[in-house]
């Protein structure tokens, strides 16, 4: 017969499907792209703040509002108090970023699991779960803000933690409904015929077919993220001066924005970049990591 | 012989996809003759469809056609491949109409049937307002729905698949079309339902004088119901020729090869003394409807107390139509649904056990699903779903035993165990279904559930599986339960068999002796539309 002759090929050795992905993702040139463009944010971020000639908070009595200008060393410009705005850019993009990265960490790892326990579990579990979940949304977040403010007072880490508190709730949903779709299909009753265990059913079977809109929906978290605590921040909630983050920045230089635009456009350009190449990134990944693309 | 209405002279059809050009019709010639069926016979990819799309102008924007498709049925000759869009439209629905596979998909959910009938009629013929409606009920009286005053304001969803099925004919029948392309179209409708439609489309060519080109894959219905046949095989026309000519002396090896798959032979008997493996007693499975906060919840009980035996090394077929129960049944045997009724297997009782205590037993009865391309993990490697069960029953093993045990499941399949590193998507249908086939194998178990593991591959595919599934109970002395609405499978396969019908058993038997002399009467309808013995007449 004819259609079932295999082709014999030579022992491909054992290629992760990680390893694979890095392959599949490095022949995508905008994620790769993108991928360089972030880490070169992330790292001048780090590192931005003890290169540049300035604090972030030294105030320069001879330069305030100045534009940017290599000659006096504000290659930014400054702010209306007379600070250097690269520095305190690079220093808002510190907060900024960890904020988006715990916070995006916090829901993908609470959600993911969430969601799927409670797709796979379905029936009465599953409407226990998921009424929880409509009773945080409806909680007004500001009033969590607010309430964990009074608990433990003033911190940084409660934003984290607040911001990743709301943030699952979206991902449970997203999840649990790709879930439900899943667990009709045949090869889920298979591995029940092989009596293998609700708990890796859910881990190696659901979440990893589950990905594809995970991932993107991630790159989609980010942003909201920094923009969440910039609205924190804004109110007074978040983080206090002299530290600032990109949110903070952005909406000083709105007000700045006819007599000194630099100081909307810095921080505006570098949140756009990582906003845009996360998007990018979360295209390459997604891809990626379906064999189907190869 | 009348005159030709459609010729196709040498079509060519290419793809250009991003990963180079793909020839789907290459060289492909024939004639259609007014009021005669011809049957375009092929497996999936031989390019059945596309030709006929074709013919329609329907190709997807990525196709480039070459070759000519002359229709004589209009004003003079044309060639559709160049006439211009507008005039092809007149002639789309005008005289030539089609019918495809799945008239689920082919209906708009949201619009009455009525309604969807009436449009066809006002876009192509001066029918308005009262009288097209009268039309849509004439032409709904014709293709044999009951109450067709009432259907006019029904919704597709509430019409059975061959009702829409149906539906789907009337409104190709519209405007009495010279030629109707069916593509298909019992493919998704259950043997009797399929039998009634054959006769309907026959008595209504008959009625109308016009040709059909029938496409399918099914040689029982080719031989029953087309007046001439062409077999195509990747692209090409291997034969054509006068249905009983063809059938009786195939040129061709390929389609010797078609004729020859439908399965052959019989099942050796076991000994009757042989012992019980799997026993049920009144098994009742039932699933809610509505659940109601108060009161009790509405059930709906797919099946209805139904006892069954087999015996160590027998093959016990089940056989019904869609909606029967034959798969609620299967899949409670093996616990993964909640039932009622006594289940033993082996020595022990089944019933009561949870998934902890099933576990253990796991190993020993497995089971193979019928949709190869669904029963799969996209996300895991051949060698990884293959192995998952003994990560699960033996877990003492070392990677390099675990491996060495997928291996040799694999060859036992038949695949080659170097392919192990692949993903279930770079595999054809029939391959897919070696995996499934080799991931219960390897545990080694005494029991297989089959359910459908044949209906969703092609002929030839299918005789290969099926030689499979014989040599593996052989050499392991497997126990099979398998379910089927392929009657010829199963009575190749099967000891005995059991019928049901709406979750309950209407025969059972040996299986000689049940295809030989059927007791109740919807056994034999079952057969008599299975062996398509009406639509032969």
């Amino acid at each position: 017969m004819t259609t079932d002759t295999a082709v014999s090929t030579p022992d491909i050795a054992g290629d992760s499907l990680a390893r694979e992905a890095w392959r599949r993702l490095k022949q995508n040139k905008a994620a790769t792209t993108s991928l360089v463009l972030l880490a070169l944010v992330a790292l001048s971020c780090i590192a931005g703040p003890w290169l540049t000639p300035w604090a972030m908070d030294e105030v320069d009595w001879n330069a305030f509002l100045t534009a940017p200008s290599l000659a006096d060393g504000h290659y930014a410009g400054t702010d209306a108090n007379g600070r250097d705005l690269l520095t305190r850019v690079l220093h808002g993009g510190q907060v900024s970023l960890s904020v988006a990265l715990v916070a995006t960490l916090v829901s993908l790892v609470i959600g993911v699991l969430y969601g799927a326990v409670a797709g796979y579990l379905g029936g009465r579990a599953d409407t226990l779960m998921m009424r929880f979940v409509d009773i945080m949304y409806s909680l007004p977040f500001m009033f969590l803000v607010i309430l964990l403010m009074v608990v433990f007072g003033r911190n940084i880490l409660l934003i984290y933690a607040a911001i990743g508190a709301v943030e699952w709730l979206d991902m449970s949903r997203i999840v649990r409904g790709q879930v439900l779709a899943l667990k009709r299909r045949e090869f889920v009753e298979a591995a029940q015929a092989l009596g293998v265990r609700s708990h890796t059913i859910v881990t190696r079977h659901l979440i990893p077919n589950a990905i594809g809109p995970v991932i993107v929906y991630v790159t989609l978290t980010v942003p909201k993220v920094i923009l969440l605590e910039s609205f924190l921040s804004f109110l007074g909630l978040g983080v206090q001066e002299p530290l600032t983050s990109w949110g903070v920045l952005i909406s000083e230089g709105k007000d700045m924005m006819e007599t000194a635009p630099w100081m909307l456009l810095v921080p505006s350009a570098f949140l756009a970049t990582t906003l845009l190449c996360l998007n990018f990134l979360g295209d390459g990944l997604r891809d990626a990591l379906d064999p189907k693309t190869r | 012989m009348s005159q030709p209405l459609l010729e196709i002279d040498r079509l060519r059809v290419d793809f250009d996809l991003p990963g180079g050009n793909v020839t789907a019709v290459k060289d492909l010639s024939f004639t259609i003759h007014e009021g005669e069926t011809l049957a375009l016979v092929g497996e999936s990819g031989s390019g059945k469809s596309v030709s006929s799309t074709a013919a329609l102008g329907l190709l997807p924007e990525l196709a480039r056609p070459a070759g000519a498709i002359r229709w004589h049925g209009g004003a003079g000759d044309e060639d559709l491949l160049r006439v211009p869009p507008k005039r092809l439209r007149r002639i789309r629905g005008n005289e030539i109409s089609m019918i495809f596979q799945e008239p689920m998909t082919s209906l708009n959910p949201l619009h009455r049937v009525g309604r969807q009938i009436i449009e066809v009629l006002t876009k192509h013929t001066a029918l308005r307002g009262r009288a097209a409606r009268a039309r849509a009920l004439d032409l709904l009286g014709q293709v044999g729905i009951p109450e067709p005053e009432r259907r006019l304001g029904s919704y597709p969803h509430e019409l059975s698949g061959g009702q829409r099925q149906r539906v789907m004919i009337a409104m190709a029948l519209a405007c009495e079309p010279k030629l109707l392309i069916a593509d298909e179209p019992t493919t998704a409708l259950d043997v009797t339902v399929q039998a009634q439609i054959l006769t309907l489309l026959k008595d209504l060519q008959r009625r109308y004088g016009m040709a059909i080109l029938f496409i399918t894959h099914d040689l029982g219905i080719v031989r029953h119901f087309a007046d001439r046949v062409c077999v195509m095989r990747r692209g090409e026309l291997m034969e054509s020729g006068e249905t009983a000519a063809l059938f009786a002396a195939p040129r061709h090896a390929y389609t010797r090869m078609l004729i020859d798959a439908e399965p052959h032979g019989r099942k050796a008997p076991v000994p009757a003394d042989a012992p019980l493996l799997l026993e049920a007693r009144d098994l009742r499975v039932r699933f809610p409807l509505k659940r109601r906060l108060f009161g009790p919840a509405e059930y709906f009980e797919a099946v209805r107390g139904i006892d069954l035996a087999i015996r160590r090394g027998q093959t016990v077929g089940i056989v019904g139509e869609s909606g029967s129960g034959k798969s609620t049944l299967g899949r409670a045997l093996l616990r993964l649904l909640e039932s009622r009724g006594d289940i033993r297997f082996d020595d022990t009782a089944l019933d009561g056990l949870d998934s902890a205590g099933m576990r253990p037993l796991r190993s020993r009865m497995q089971v193979v699903f019928q949709d190869p391309f669904g029963s799969l993990s996209p996300r895991m490697t051949v060698g990884e779903i293959v192995g998952e069960g003994l990560r699960v029953h033996a877990p003492a093993l070392g990677r390099r035993e675990r491996d060495a045990r997928v291996q040799e499941a694999l060859h036992d399949v038949a695949l080659d165990p170097s392919m192990r590193h692949r993903y279930p998507h770079e595999f054809s249908g029939g391959q897919r279904q070696r995996i499934a086939i080799a991931r219960a194998l390897v545990l080694k178990p005494e029991f297989l559930l089959l359910d459908e593991p044949t209906s969703a591959l092609d002929r030839s595919v299918q005789a290969t599986v099926i030689a499979l599934l014989r040599d593996l109970q052989a050499t392991h002395g497997l126990t099979y339960l398998f379910i089927s609405h392929d009657l010829a499978v199963v009575r190749a396969l099967a000891d005995s068999v059991l019928v049901m019908k709406e979750g309950a058993v209407v025969e059972q038997g040996n299986t000689e002796a049940l295809f030989q002399a059927p007791r109740e009467a919807y056994t034999r309808e079952l057969m008599r539309a299975a062996f398509l013995e009406e639509a032969a007449a």
